[in-house]
């Protein structure tokens, strides 16, 4: 391995590591607003949106994120819609995720006992204080696990955004490669670059957890 | 002295299935009402309809002077002046004991956070919980759980409290410490609706007994010793008998 190579190549992995965190989060931030909004959506049993999130759902759980890119960035030109690649990469993963979000969220919220609610009406809260702070508050700590698996997950997948042409992580080393042929040097770069990426995440992740879970599931 | 829940011809039922047929009760201040009867002959139902956790298919429900009407708005202002403590799990396990207690009076009722606090101490340390304020539910034992439910109702300062047999899920040496925390508020003359299976507890503290028995009041008396001696019915007497062991 040639440590000049490396070096001469960190400026455009983290102009790369730049990029894919910004696509990466705006997307996450995409698909926790669905998650939240959806499995409320469905835990107030709205009468036609339930069922439209449930077709949203089974659509994008059951096919791949690249897919997805490739129907939004290719196919909707075609029907005169016409978004950047940056928008589209946020749109594909704030979809899928959302998708997974909402599967999450609504097992959270369905894991309350009734009596919770019950005891909170009777102490004459509306059911939008209910819902705001007893039922959501319990619903996060147990779906935190969930939701950080899903965050990492979401993280990860960014990789697929090279194919849409977004110069991320992935679409650098895959370029570099094509043009000076240091394969290793290119892929030692992109695993500690997704590491340096993805490690705090995790850690953060694991902290936050603790964190609200500790009321209710202690140590 | 003046009625403070009344309950007038009540029909209940679920999909067809009757649950509670035509009942008719009052419950006038300070006085102590205990439910007793059979599983599932409607008694935890009833209590659930009088402070609209229940839709009603007929009748209606008071509590000073008010209807109570799920649904409608006004039943959040209803809803304050009867204070309910469940089976179990009615505790927030997400937070602490004082937090349970001065969670409702200052989002509801939006008293002053310190006045709150300061009653919320007074009251946990009647019953002996004060040293346990900054505890989450699961620290504590089951019924240590009900003592605090007790007190965050009370809070509230509801004209009346319905217990939904609050010692059902305890053991046996938990139930006599929440027991004896209601027959204090009884004695106080706190206007309480029971539901209960432990006859003990019922003869002690009631002024009243309603017996219920799929889905109807069968007997009620105010002469409580009697009740339980020699019922006047032979429905009552049945329950009563299955309460006792003969060698």
């Amino acid at each position: 391995m040639d440590l000049n190579v490396l070096k001469s190549y960190i400026p455009l992995y983290n102009e790369a590591l730049l990029l894919t965190v910004k696509i990466g989060l705006l997307g996450i931030l995409t698909a926790f607003v669905i998650g939240l909004s959806g499995a409320a959506a469905i835990y107030f049993r709205i009468p036609v949106i339930r069922k439209i999130l449930s077709i949203y759902i089974e659509l994008f759980r059951n096919t791949p994120l690249l897919v997805q890119l490739f129907f939004i960035y290719f196919a909707l030109p075609k029907l005169g819609i016409r978004i950047s690649a940056e928008l589209c990469g946020v749109m594909g993963l704030g979809l899928i995720g959302g998708a997974y979000m909402i599967e999450t969220m609504r097992s959270g919220l369905e894991s309350i006992a009734k009596v919770q609610s019950e005891s909170a009406l009777s102490l004459g809260m509306t059911e939008g204080q209910v819902f705001m702070n007893i039922i959501l508050p319990q619903a996060f700590s147990v779906s935190m696990p969930g939701i950080m698996a899903n965050v990492i997950f979401l993280l990860k997948e960014t990789s697929v955004f090279s194919t849409i042409s977004l110069m991320d992580l992935m679409f650098t080393a895959k370029d570099l490669i094509g043009m000076y042929a240091k394969t290793i040097e290119c892929l030692f770069l992109l695993v500690i670059y997704y590491l340096v990426m993805l490690l705090p995440v995790s850690i953060l992740g694991s902290i936050i957890e603790r964190r609200v879970r500790y009321a209710e599931f202690g140590d | 002295m003046s009625e403070l829940v009344k309950v007038k011809n009540l029909h209940k039922e679920f999909g067809g299935n009757v649950v509670l047929k035509d009942i008719n009760l009052s419950v006038k201040k300070g006085e102590v009402v205990v439910i007793i009867g059979p599983s599932g002959c409607g008694k935890s139902t009833f209590l659930r309809c009088l402070n609209g956790l229940e839709e009603i298919q007929g009748g209606v429900v008071t509590v000073d002077g008010l209807p109570v009407e799920p649904g409608k708005k006004d039943i959040v202002n209803i809803r304050q002046k009867i204070g309910m403590v469940f089976q179990s799990y009615d505790l927030f396990p997400h937070k602490t004991v004082l937090e349970n207690a001065i969670l409702a009076p200052i989002k509801v009722q939006k008293r002053i956070k310190d006045d709150v606090i300061r009653e919320a101490l007074e009251l946990l340390d009647k019953v002996g919980l004060a040293d346990k304020k900054d505890y989450y539910p699961r620290q504590l034992s089951g019924g240590q759980k009900q003592r605090v439910a007790i007190v965050r109702a009370l809070l509230m300062h509801p004209d009346v409290l319905l217990f939904d047999e609050v010692t059902a899920a305890l053991d046996p040496e938990m139930v006599h410490e929440v027991l004896q925390t209601m027959l204090d508020l009884a004695k106080s003359g706190s206007t309480m609706i029971i539901v209960t299976h432990e006859m003990a507890f019922a003869k002690a503290v009631a002024d009243r007994i309603v017996f219920f028995d799929r889905g109807e009041i069968v007997e009620e008396t105010k002469d409580v010793k009697q009740f339980f001696e020699e019922p006047e019915t032979e429905r009552a007497r049945k329950f009563l008998k299955t309460f006792k062991y003969e060698e």
